[in-house]
């Protein structure tokens, strides 16, 4: 580590220590009677939208936008634009029913609604999978960071998230505190905000230059196009990336936790509608980047660091080593909360259904004692997977974890809320389908993405690289094909669940 | 081709044994529900299989609740076949004109019936048809009425306990004691004068605490609700003891809207304030506590005050009513209902250190709703 690197250095072991301290004190507020009202008051629309998006930000949103859209072309703005879209699909389909149905994890809501402990389990397996997918590019994001803004060896990026995470997740705190994750985004909006306008200031001031090797002719105008290349391939490339991150969002497990915190069905709209503001306002900056990258010809080689690289690269000199510890800042803090984010849904899985009905010699593991086993183990495995594979490319690890969401939890959720037909066999049946699916896919990008060669190439490579456009509408017509099948196994309790998920809580009815 | 068969189970008699009990063992789910329409008609295919008669129903004292087997036409005349058998108090076997009829091929020309006797009181009957009398049958027939008798009697304690509970539940609304109505009213009588816009306010706090302890719908509520219901009962107490009584909160608003057992905290925080207070003039502190721990939401309530004997808790948790503690053995027994066992009240306390009560609830469990 050199002095140049100090300011990136300072910001990362702030925004730790930061981290570990409120996650194990807690946020120890006191009250008197007095405050009574102030203390019962229920997390409001915008706070709990602030703590959505703060947990939602992840290195794929913080860095790997940036890199996509630099490295191959306007078309990979469809990524922010999906993750910000998602939230609509949940808007308008998902968001009031699911906060009505009581439910708290993804696995509760399958148990609710069909009355069934295999769909249950099911789910788990599922919330544990895409959990652990979605980390994985956190940890590989955090080598790639402080690889880039302290020259630091990639092992050490993952191993530093790892840690923090586990004591302040371990030790109790971080569990889902609002006000954290809430001041989470607001940091990372500042850190990605403050530098993106003195490094527009300066391109102004440098005559607003166009990209290198100057033709829009050349290489400009298939790069600012809206649709991947390549004919029939490209456009169901982008077509099969719209499907995921537009139907992948309702099932990621750490958002839909959140939505418990709000009162009733019509905070939960509201609050899904600021964290469409919210998103929308945080995701115009990337695509920012990406243009300046390309016009101070910044290299594609080192495309997921490019965020932290151009600060530097525009601004020599002292204004661009702050800039670049303030960007160091932000995603390290993105890291961080959307880690302990999935963190804590994939180990409260884990607790439920493995760790606390282990038996060691016999006995049960204290309560405390199973959540902290979870917690390793949680950590534990996607930790060594982004240690023991190459880098992925952060965005492109994260498509994969929503197209997984979009095959299977879409599916449960759009039909169990929307259907009243839907059976615990059929559902089942769906989960399989687009999680094994989906899963393929995955397994054909982690071997393409570790042998020196292209595996294969066409077709068959498009259609495995993205899955979701065959993969959600098999899982939707296997859960309706079997649902019908198995008319019979229909719960008694439906017609009463669905009233309950779609009439609001003002109005006055018997909801059994 | 035949690649898999069943292992070995025994003599065909043993397998005759398993048969039989597998059959009772699947009657027996829908009988612990009460003799009803509904349960008798997911039964009685199963009763009548083990008795292995052409036809079966099952009635209450007056009317017909379920046929299975052949010769439907015959449901009608099961009414009066068990008011017969109800007077005479014990099996009997009915033949010619009340039992039989001219269509051709019906298999039905007797009818064994026997009561079904629920606590001495005879509360349905269970009769089964045949082509012909056999004492075999009319032993059967008996043992059968015997068993289902027995599951029902089951269904009538599983009953009794839910209507044991409710009670508690009523009992503890009720219970919102005189003391506190009178104390209450005093210490409101105490600013009237003095005080008027308080004394009016307390008034309406008062109002509103009852509304919510008295309200009939309803088996759940949001712990925002009752923390409400606390904080005015507080406030009213505080009315009263001024500033001897001082509280402390310290509540994770991501739990605010977790479902509750309707009146679980609200007992726990009343007996806080009594042990706290004591009976002596000194100061009181109590602290009401909620933190978020993942899948659940712990509730401490905490006091300062004398501390009890750990031996007398454990009695009250088990449900000693001769204690004065009947909160504490309700809220336990209900909160274990709700959720399981592993979601009992946990007491901490010792004489002279205070008590501190912690109840845990999950997020979410099956059929729990606010």
């Amino acid at each position: 580590m050199n002095l140049e690197s100090l300011p990136g250095a300072v910001a990362v072991v702030l925004v730790a220590v930061a981290t570990v301290v409120i996650g194990t004190w807690g946020l120890r507020l006191s009250r008197t009677t007095s405050d009574f009202l102030v203390a019962s008051r229920t997390v409001g629309p915008a706070m709990n939208a602030s703590a959505i998006a703060g947990e939602y930000l992840s290195a794929a949103s913080f860095l790997g936008v940036a890199g996509l859209v630099l490295t191959f072309g306007a078309d990979m703005a469809w990524y922010p634009i999906g993750w910000t879209a998602g939230y609509l699909v949940l808007l308008v389909l998902v968001a009031a029913p699911l906060r009505r149905s009581g439910a708290y994890t993804l696995p509760d809501f399958a148990e609710a609604r069909l009355g069934s402990r295999g769909a249950r389990s099911a789910c788990s397996l599922l919330v544990v999978a895409i959990g652990w997918l979605y980390l994985l590019p956190q940890f590989q994001g955090a080598g790639i960071t402080l690889a880039a803004a302290l020259d630091a060896p990639r092992w050490v990026g993952p191993v530093t998230v790892g840690a923090v995470v586990l004591v302040s997740v371990g030790t109790g705190g971080m569990r889902s505190i609002t006000l954290v994750q809430a001041v989470q985004y607001w940091l990372k909006l500042t850190a990605l905000l403050v530098p993106v306008s003195v490094l527009l200031v300066v391109w102004l001031g440098d005559g607003s230059p166009g990209p290198v090797g100057g033709g829009d002719a050349a290489g400009g105008g298939s790069w600012s196009l809206p649709l991947a290349e390549g004919g029939g391939q490209g456009l169901y490339s982008t077509y099969s990336l719209i499907v995921a991150t537009f139907l992948g969002t309702m099932g990621l497990p750490h958002v839909v936790v959140r939505f418990y915190t709000n009162p009733d069905g019509r905070a939960a709209r509201r609050t899904t509608l600021v964290v469409l503001g919210l998103l929308g306002a945080f995701y115009v900056l990337p695509p920012v980047y990406a243009a300046l990258g390309r016009v101070y010809g910044a290299a594609p080689a080192r495309a997921d660091s490019l965020v932290l690289d151009l600060p530097r690269l525009m601004v020599p000199g002292l204004g661009g080593e702050l800039l670049t510890g303030l960007v160091t800042a932000g995603a390290y803090a993105a890291f961080l909360s959307t880690s302990s984010g999935l963190t804590v849904a994939v180990a409260g899985v884990l607790t439920q259904d493995l760790t606390a009905r282990a038996r060691l010699g016999g006995l049960r593991l204290p309560d405390a004692a199973a959540f902290r086993l979870a917690v390793v183990v949680a950590v534990a495995v996607p930790l060594a997977t982004a240690l023991a594979l190459p880098d992925l490319g952060v965005a492109r690890a994260v498509g994969l974890a929503f197209a997984v969401a979009a095959s299977t939890f879409c599916p449960l959720l759009v039909l169990g809320i929307w259907w009243p037909g839907l059976t615990a066999p059929g559902a089942v049946a769906g989960l399989v389908t687009g999680g094994l699916g989906s899963a393929a896919a995955v397994a054909w990008t982690l071997v393409d993405g570790t042998s020196p060669g292209p595996v294969a190439t066409g077709w068959t490579a498009t259609l495995l690289g993205q899955p979701a456009a065959w993969s959600v509408p098999l899982s939707f017509a296997t859960m309706v094909l079997l649902s019908l099948a198995t008319r019979s196994r229909r719960p008694a309790h439906t017609r009463r669940f669905l009233v309950r998920l779609h009439t609001p809580e003002a109005l006055e009815v018997d909801r059994g | 081709m035949r690649g898999w068969r069943r292992p070995h189970l025994g003599t065909e008699a043993d397998r005759a044994t398993f048969r039989t009990l597998h059959r009772a063992s699947l009657a027996a789910p829908a009988l612990r529900e009460g003799l009803t329409a509904a349960s008798s008609e997911r039964s009685i295919r199963h009763l009548r299989i083990l008795l292995g008669t052409p036809a079966l129903a099952l009635t209450d004292t007056e009317q017909p609740l379920a046929w299975d087997g052949e010769g439907r036409h015959h449901l009608e005349g099961a009414g009066g076949l068990a008011r017969l058998a109800i007077e005479r108090g014990q099996t009997r076997v009915v033949s010619g004109a009340e039992v039989t009829c001219h269509e051709g091929g019906c298999p039905v020309r007797v009818a064994v019936i026997s009561p079904l006797v629920v606590e001495d009181l005879i509360v349905g009957t269970l009769q089964a048809y045949a082509p012909r009398s056999t004492a075999g049958l009319a032993r059967a027939a008996d043992e059968v009425a015997g068993w289902v008798s027995g599951q029902l009697a089951l269904a009538e304690l599983d009953a009794s306990r839910t209507r044991l509970m409710e009670a508690e539940v009523r009992a503890l609304r009720a219970q919102i004691s005189p003391h506190f109505v009178y104390n209450s009213l005093g210490a409101i009588a105490s600013f009237v004068r003095t005080d008027p816009d308080r004394a009016r306010e307390l008034l309406l706090e008062f109002a509103d605490f009852t509304r919510y302890s008295f309200r009939r719908h309803g088996d759940y509520t949001t712990l925002a609700e009752e923390l409400r219901s606390i904080e005015r009962y507080l406030l009213l107490e505080q009315a009263r003891f001024g500033d001897r009584l001082r509280v402390t909160l310290r509540v994770a608003p991501e739990v605010l809207p977790v479902a509750v057992p309707f009146l679980c905290v609200q007992p726990l925080v009343e007996n806080a304030v009594q042990h706290g207070l004591g009976a002596d003039d000194g100061v009181g502190h109590i602290t009401i506590a909620a933190h978020d721990r993942g899948q659940d939401c712990v509730i401490e309530v905490e006091d300062d005050g004398a501390g009890e004997d750990p031996e007398r808790v454990r009695r009250a948790l088990a449900g000693d009513s001769s204690l004065d503690s009947v909160g504490l053995g309700n809220v336990d027994a209900r909160l274990r209902a709700a959720f399981g066992d592993e979601y009992g009240l946990v007491v901490e306390t010792a004489p002279g250190t205070g008590t501190k009560v912690v109840l845990r609830v999950p997020k979410f469990a099956p059929g729990v709703q606010a």
